[in-house]
């Protein structure tokens, strides 16, 4: 911790940075993040397994890119994120700092994107067990128990979007969810509409997931939808054997195509 | 009318759950599913958690619901049939264990849909609502009510209030006609009133601000900076919309087959970059903190002026369910703090 602060003062006093994006003590022991701008505010910085939430998420928040130049204090579904967006062309290089902290407490400066790559390489990029635990039985359910299971989920969700606004890589200005001319989806928040939002946002993150469970610990319905995009990260690895967030120019595996690709149907 | 007070068995809770069904009634109570609780239909009393502060998601839903059609549309070769929404097929509903602050959401709700405009559904489902609320003997660190003026032991809203007594005994208190009917019907479940002190049996809910130093003075800080300070970390979601009881706003999509259509409303939310966005391309409210500062506004400046009553009831929801922290207590005070500088 101190590390980080004595880091994040450098940056901010020798205007390296203009804000450093991190974690802070919220209300009622929770953890939040916090924007420090003035290098007195580093004693507010916290890092610990707590700080879960992934703060690369902010990267591309118009009123803190405006800021000027950032730091973010990653963990690792942050850093993956990192890369992630890095093969989508929405962030650069130059345009922010990374710090983080390894398990034993050793403080790290990312120096580029080959930086952040080596390391992830050498981090546990599973699945929580939890969530593995219930794929497994998702698959083993007949498709009449799976549909169940998320009928009684679906149709509880309200459609308020925040797995969407929480997730880092549902960062188009313009959500499929919001054409109306023509309306591709439904947008009442029916089980209908539900099932339209849910399957088309997991078929927009295929590959580029990258299993943070943002969604999920957003959904203020404690609807696993989490679940849906870490299936698709199974069988992208299974499939193409790519991992989202593993390095900084990995193609799209919705988007790309191959002369040698098995399905022929774009020939 | 007068309040007038009677005493309800826990015991007959059962049986008035019952006969509230049998009488063609949709009961609507806290139900805890997959760890969280929300309202839902019981028909039964037991199937009710006793377990909660307040539900995840208010209880708006049962007169306002989160999509509704409200007109229907047929198209034939040269003509096109529009068809009101039914009114007389909205079902007499009860909520059953709303929480005084629920209750007093339903006041600003109707102050928003008998504005300028009366909107008849949600006066014809709110007419059809009977609400029997249960006092707090309990809150959390993000309730608040006790400082916008919303009391844990407050009437305001219910057509019946329960206050526990102990743990077998409710206090009744038979706030308005709506609630006199039901005594009325199911008089045997009710007997005579104890002699008790009501404010030693509900919470004790501190006050954790001087609303008075809010109210008037925010508009002036249109411009500060604040807004953007305290929304830097909001992630611009439509939770805190859509588990707010006053909150009523809605968007609204036709949608139709070619042969018949409805029209239909769902919720909506100021804190969505769509929501302001103009077809021109423009957006009035084009960052995160102008849609936040629209959301205190809108509870502590235009409701107020527009209808006299605010905003804002502290049931502490929008903060429980925000994923980033955004605890609007805590931005509440923090605000007052600037104002007075
Ligand atoms: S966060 Fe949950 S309730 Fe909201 S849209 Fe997503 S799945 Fe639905
Ligand atoms: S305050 Fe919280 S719940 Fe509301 S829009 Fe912002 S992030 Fe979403
Ligand atoms: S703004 Fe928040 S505290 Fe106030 S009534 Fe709405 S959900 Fe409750
Ligand atoms: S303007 Fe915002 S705060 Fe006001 S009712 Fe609509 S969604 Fe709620």
């Amino acid at each position: 911790m101190d590390s980080i602060r004595k880091r994040a003062r450098e940056l901010l006093e020798k205007n390296t940075v203009k804000v450093v994006i991190g974690y802070g003590v919220g209300s009622d022991n929770t953890v939040r993040a916090i924007f420090v701008r003035r290098p007195e505010g580093v004693e507010e910085l916290i890092f610990d397994e707590t700080c879960v939430q992934n703060l690369a998420v902010y990267l591309l928040k118009n009123e803190i890119k405006q800021i000027g130049k950032l730091c973010i204090i990653a963990n690792i579904s942050a850093l993956r994120t990192i890369l992630q967006l890095a093969s989508e062309h929405q962030i650069h290089e130059e345009e922010l700092l990374c710090l983080s902290v390894t398990p034993n407490g050793e403080l790290l400066e990312f120096t580029g994107f080959k930086d952040i790559e080596n390391y992830i390489s050498s981090c546990n990029r599973d699945l929580p067990d939890k969530e593995s635990e219930m794929i497994k039985k998702l698959e083993k359910m007949s498709v009449d128990e799976r549909w169940q299971f998320w009928m009684n989920h679906l149709s509880r969700c309200i459609k308020c979007y925040a797995c969407r606004s929480a997730c880092p890589m549902c960062y188009c200005t313009r959500c499929q969810v919001e054409y109306n001319q023509p309306q591709w989806i439904t947008v009442e928040a029916t089980l209908m509409g539900n099932f339209e939002w849910q399957i088309t946002r997991t078929m927009h993150l295929a590959g580029r997931c990258v299993n943070c469970g943002e969604c999920a610990r957003a959904c203020p319905e404690d609807i696993p939808i989490n679940l849906l995009n870490y299936k698709t990260v199974l069988t992208v690895k299974e499939k193409y054997n790519i991992s989202a967030g593993t390095n900084a120019n990995i193609d799209s595996v919705m988007s790309s195509f191959e002369s040698d690709d098995k399905e022929n149907f774009i020939r | 009318m007068n309040i007038e007070n009677k005493l309800l068995k826990l015991s007959s809770l059962e049986g008035l759950v019952l006969k509230l069904n049998q009488d063609g009634k949709q009961v609507f109570a806290p139900v805890k599913k997959d760890n969280i609780v929300n309202f839902a239909p019981v028909s039964a009393f037991h199937e009710m958690t006793q377990d909660y502060i307040v539900t995840a998601r208010s209880a708006k839903f049962v007169v306002f619901p989160r999509v509704e059609t409200i007109l229907e549309m047929q198209f034939s070769k040269d003509n096109i049939t529009l068809k009101d929404k039914d009114l007389s097929s909205i079902p007499d509903a009860v909520l059953l264990g709303t929480r005084p602050c629920d209750a007093a959401g339903f006041k600003v709700l109707t102050s928003i849909f008998e504005g300028d405009y009366i909107d008849n559904i949600y006066v014809t489902r709110l007419k059809k609502t009977t609400i029997i609320s249960i006092s707090c003997n309990n809150y959390d660190a993000k309730c608040f009510c006790t400082s916008v003026n919303v009391h844990p032991g407050g009437t305001a809203g219910s057509d019946i209030l329960l206050t526990r007594i102990d743990n077998d005994n409710f206090l009744a208190e038979i706030v308005t006609e709506k609630g006199k009917e039901i005594v009325n019907k199911f008089d045997t479940l009710f007997d005579i009133a104890p002699d008790v002190n009501k404010d030693s049996l509900v919470a004790n809910v501190p006050v954790e601000f001087d609303l008075s130093a809010i109210l008037g003075k925010i508009y002036p800080r249109f411009e500060s900076d604040i807004w953007v300070e305290q929304s830097l970390r909001c992630i611009g979601c439509g939770t805190c919309a859509y588990v707010c009881p006053t909150c009523g706003c809605f968007d609204i999509q036709d949608v139709s087959d070619g042969h018949n259509g409805q029209r239909k409303r769902s919720w909506d939310s100021c804190g969505f970059d769509l929501f302001t966005l103009h077809s021109s391309g423009h957006n009035p409210r084009n960052t995160q903190s102008k849609r936040w500062r629209q959301r205190i506004l809108h509870k502590f400046v235009y409701v107020p002026e527009q209808d006299n009553i605010l905003g804002c009831v502290g049931c502490g929801r929008c903060s429980r369910a925000c994923s980033v922290d955004m605890n609007l207590k805590e931005h509440l005070i923090n605000l007052i703090g600037e104002l007075t500088k």
